[in-house]
């Protein structure tokens, strides 16, 4: 067996290149925005940053859960809207209710609606795309017609922390996405489910002849997703102090954005959680930068566009040489 | 084609390689999966290109960049896998990228009556409108070998053409050849099966471990010295069955019934025992095991295991029993291809090797003790699956189960497509588990596996019961008369 240690010792620059190329590439955005605008690498602009990279963070990991599958969910961004808009329709500083229980409104309603697109799409056999698109319409109605499509203001104090407050100097809704992350973590590479995850992606009649619950997992990772998406529109309502029934309109493209560009293929069975890491870090150094080059918002768009794209067909035509 | 050389990442895998095929011939080429000779006609076909090495067609040099240089130069080839788009029909599929008619509007009517033209020449009856989806597998095959000679190839390479067809189709196919022949085609003929082979080769070239071994006359030689040369030693048991005593009966299958698959099948399986099923393509044997190991179970039927009732819905069921079952299709039923082969091994034993966290030093030690007992050839474990040989791929799947400690071990096809070396490895690793009391479930479509490795035969016939033999009167001619008694 000493040949199977030997090689695992042995690092292959190419292979490096194509492991980190997204990293080298964070790295290289990082740098060249520094450069132009040193404030860039203030610790306050740093942790703004983070602040808000945390939303679309949630919605990235959900979502590769969904694509390690080879799903996809649609719905996120009206997710957010629907739990975000029923936590503040608790969160009412008039109620004097908890501000747990605002949370745990958000959540169920997260976990409600994600459930509903996993039934749909395992045990109904709808396909994902047309599941969650559907459902992306359906949360949407909902939303506007809890609020009569006005916002909803005055939040209790304790809800306002979640998305405004910061322990020690991190921004709560960073330390939210960091336990998430570290559960994610683990329940994709050191328990059995995230075997199951990939293996459905990769091979679902395999997995199935293997004794694996495919239908199960499936719907669990819209499940995920639907949570996920559940915490970030709590948070998102809270930093805005307001329920509102637009919010969270086209968050499902940076989600997904995150996800392939972090290497998750959306054919399923092939991905990583720190690509989709360091995905959604792209996109919020990006959002950030160019902003404070003072870009256009219409330019941003093109360019985030055009870097999705880039780093798909890098991913492809490497994938296509080896 | 002279001295050949071709290198994958600096390994080589094909060194001065030579092969020439006379007009009007059967060139039959082999060697065990791996020994170079998919990658050379993928060569030929102009999939990869050499890195060395000439080749001349019709005396002259050719050079072959890519597989439209290969299709102008008269070369065609027929894939192991099929390449057909289910959903369109016959004529469309073999006029693909060149329909006849006009720049802006293609002609439908001139593609049929091209393709029933071309059909009828190979006495092929087959309706040009069907959608291919519906055709069996022999007849797509046979739809394959119609569109390349409707390029007007001179070389035609079958890679494995009946590898997943039936005996009697096997006939068709040659008769199609021979024609061929006598319209003075050369035909590059890849296949395992020995006797096929000796049945339609010309001269026969074996290459081993990427090297060139040596070319024959057919007639000049036999099985023996072919297979000495193929392996580089002599297989004197090609099966290697060892006797084991019979004990109880371990499962029983009552009055097993699926609408429009089968239809009242009743057997048995005792411990210690490798039970065959034998039959034609389509007669519903896997079908059958799908249904025992609860993929799709029956409409009606019942399951004993050691004498008590029980109920199979779903695979789990089945693997809680202590069933374990290496599907016919490895690639689509029974690996995950992206997968690093440890993580394939242990994919069914995760709960084992699980207690809050998975056991990671543990589930290293179990892969490395699978990978080394069943000899699988890898560089290492986190290498993926797809990267592996047939037979390779089909000890990780035997592993993956092996591990569970099966009672019961249903194999479908289980040497399909894998070489002389393995095939045997696979035999031993069979004799070594059912010795162990186990027993096996064995269905096979090669006669003399199936007669070589099974103590008792069960012959299925067009989804119904055709017959049981047991050891002493296993006759080639006896199986095949029950696998066409209720045709």
């Amino acid at each position: 067996m000493d040949t199977i240690r030997n090689v695992q010792k042995k690092i292959n620059p190419k292979q490096m290149l194509s492991q980190y190329g997204t990293l080298f590439g964070l790295v290289a955005i990082v740098i060249i925005i520094s450069i132009m605008k040193p404030r860039f690498l203030a610790i306050d602009n740093i942790l703004n940053l983070l602040r808000q990279t945390s939303i679309n963070g949630l919605l990235a990991i959900g979502m590769t859960y969904v694509v390690l599958t080879g799903g996809i969910d649609l719905s996120v961004g009206s997710i957010v809207g629907a739990s975000g808009m029923f936590a503040a329709l608790v969160a009412k500083s008039d109620y004097n209710l908890p501000w747990y229980v605002a949370v745990l409104v958000g959540f169920s309603v997260g976990l409600l609606l994600g459930t509903l697109n996993g039934v749909i799409v395992s045990y109904l056999k709808v396909p994902a795309f047309i599941a969650t698109l559907g459902m992306l319409s359906i949360a949407r109605g909902v939303t506007y017609m809890a609020s009569d499509a006005r916002p909803v203001p005055g939040l209790s104090e304790g809800f306002l922390k979640i998305g405004g407050g910061s322990i020690g100097a991190i921004p709560i809704p960073v330390v939210l996405l960091t336990i998430v992350l570290v559960i994610c973590y683990i329940s994709l590479y050191k328990h059995r489910y995230g075997r199951y995850v990939f293996a459905t992606g990769g091979n679902a009649m395999a997995a199935r002849v293997s004794g694996i619950k495919v239908k199960k997992i499936v719907c669990s990772v819209y499940m995920i997703s639907g949570l996920l998406a559940g915490l970030a529109g709590v948070i998102l309502t809270s930093r805005v102090t307001s329920g509102l029934a637009q919010s969270g309109q086209n968050y499902e493209t940076d989600a997904i954005a995150a996800a392939v560009i972090g290497g998750n293929s959306l054919a399923g069975g092939r991905g990583r959680l720190w690509g989709t890491i360091v995905g959604f870090l792209i996109i919020g150094v990006m959002n950030n930068g160019l902003d404070m080059m003072a870009v256009s918002s219409y330019w941003q768009l093109v360019i985030k566009g055009s870097i999705i794209i880039i780093a798909v067909m890098l991913d492809s035509l490497n994938e296509a040489k080896s | 084609m002279k001295h050949i050389e071709k290198s994958f990442h600096s390994v080589k895998v094909l060194n001065d390689i030579q092969f020439s095929l006379k007009a009007g011939t059967v060139h039959a080429l082999m060697g065990e999966n791996g020994a170079g000779k998919s990658t050379m006609m993928k060569i030929l076909a102009g999939v990869y290109k050499s890195d060395g090495g000439e080749i001349y067609i019709d005396g002259k040099k050719v050079s072959i960049d890519s597989p439209k240089d290969s299709q102008e130069l008269g070369i065609a080839m027929i894939h192991q896998e099929l390449s057909s788009i289910p959903q369109m029909t016959v004529a469309e599929n073999i006029y693909l990228g060149r329909e006849p008619g006009s720049k802006l509007f293609m002609s439908y009517t001139e593609m049929y009556k091209q393709t029933a033209q071309l059909l009828e020449s190979l006495h092929v009856h087959i309706n040009p409108k069907v959608k291919i989806g519906t055709l069996k597998v022999a007849d797509q095959q046979l739809i394959e070998i119609a569109k390349a000679i409707s390029f007007n190839a001179n070389i035609i390479i079958m890679d494995e053409p009946t590898s997943a067809i039936t005996d009697k189709e096997v006939e068709n196919l040659f008769h199609i050849i021979r024609a061929l022949k006598e319209q003075g085609k050369g035909i590059i003929y890849i296949s395992h099966k020995m006797d096929e082979i000796f049945q339609i080769a010309d001269e026969i070239t074996v290459l081993r471990d990427g090297a060139y071994i040596n070319s024959w006359q057919a007639k000049d030689i036999d099985n023996s010295i072919l297979i000495k040369n193929m392996v580089g030693r002599e297989l004197n048991e090609v099966y290697p069955k060892i006797k084991v005593p019979i004990g109880e009966t371990l499962l029983e299958v009552k009055d097993f019934s699926l609408k429009n698959k089968f239809e009242n099948i009743s057997f048995d399986v005792k411990k210690g025992e490798i039970l065959g099923f034998a039959g034609l393509v389509g007669a519903g044997r896997t079908e059958i095991m799908n249904s025992l190991f609860g993929l799709t179970p029956p409409d009606t039927g019942e399951i004993r295991m050691d004498g008590k009732a029980i109920t199979i819905k779903k695979p789990q069921d089945a693997i809680g029993y202590g069933i374990a079952y290496v599907t016919e299709d490895r690639k689509n039923e029974g690996l995950i291809l992206q997968m690093g082969v440890g993580q394939n091994i242990t994919l069914a034993s995760m709960k084992e090797l699980q207690k809050l966290l998975i056991k990671a030093k543990e589930e290293r030690k179990v892969i490395l003790e699978q990978i080394k007992t069943l000899r699988v050839k890898v560089n290492h474990p986190k290498q993926l699956a797809s990267s592996l040989s047939g037979g390779n791929q089909q000890k990780v799947v035997l592993a993956k189960w092996m591990m569970k400690n099966p009672r019961l071990l249903i194999l479908d096809e289980p040497t399909r497509g894998i070489d002389v070396g393995a095939k045997a490895e696979i035999y031993k690793l069979m004799c070594e588990y059912v010795d162990k009391g186990n027993s096996i479930i064995m269905i096979s479509s090669e006669m003399p596996e199936v007669m070589g490795m099974s103590d008792r035969i069960i012959v299925l016939s067009n989804g119904q019961f055709g017959g049981e033999l047991c050891r002493e009167e296993f006759k080639q001619e006896k199986i095949m008369s029950c696998a066409v008694s209720k045709i």
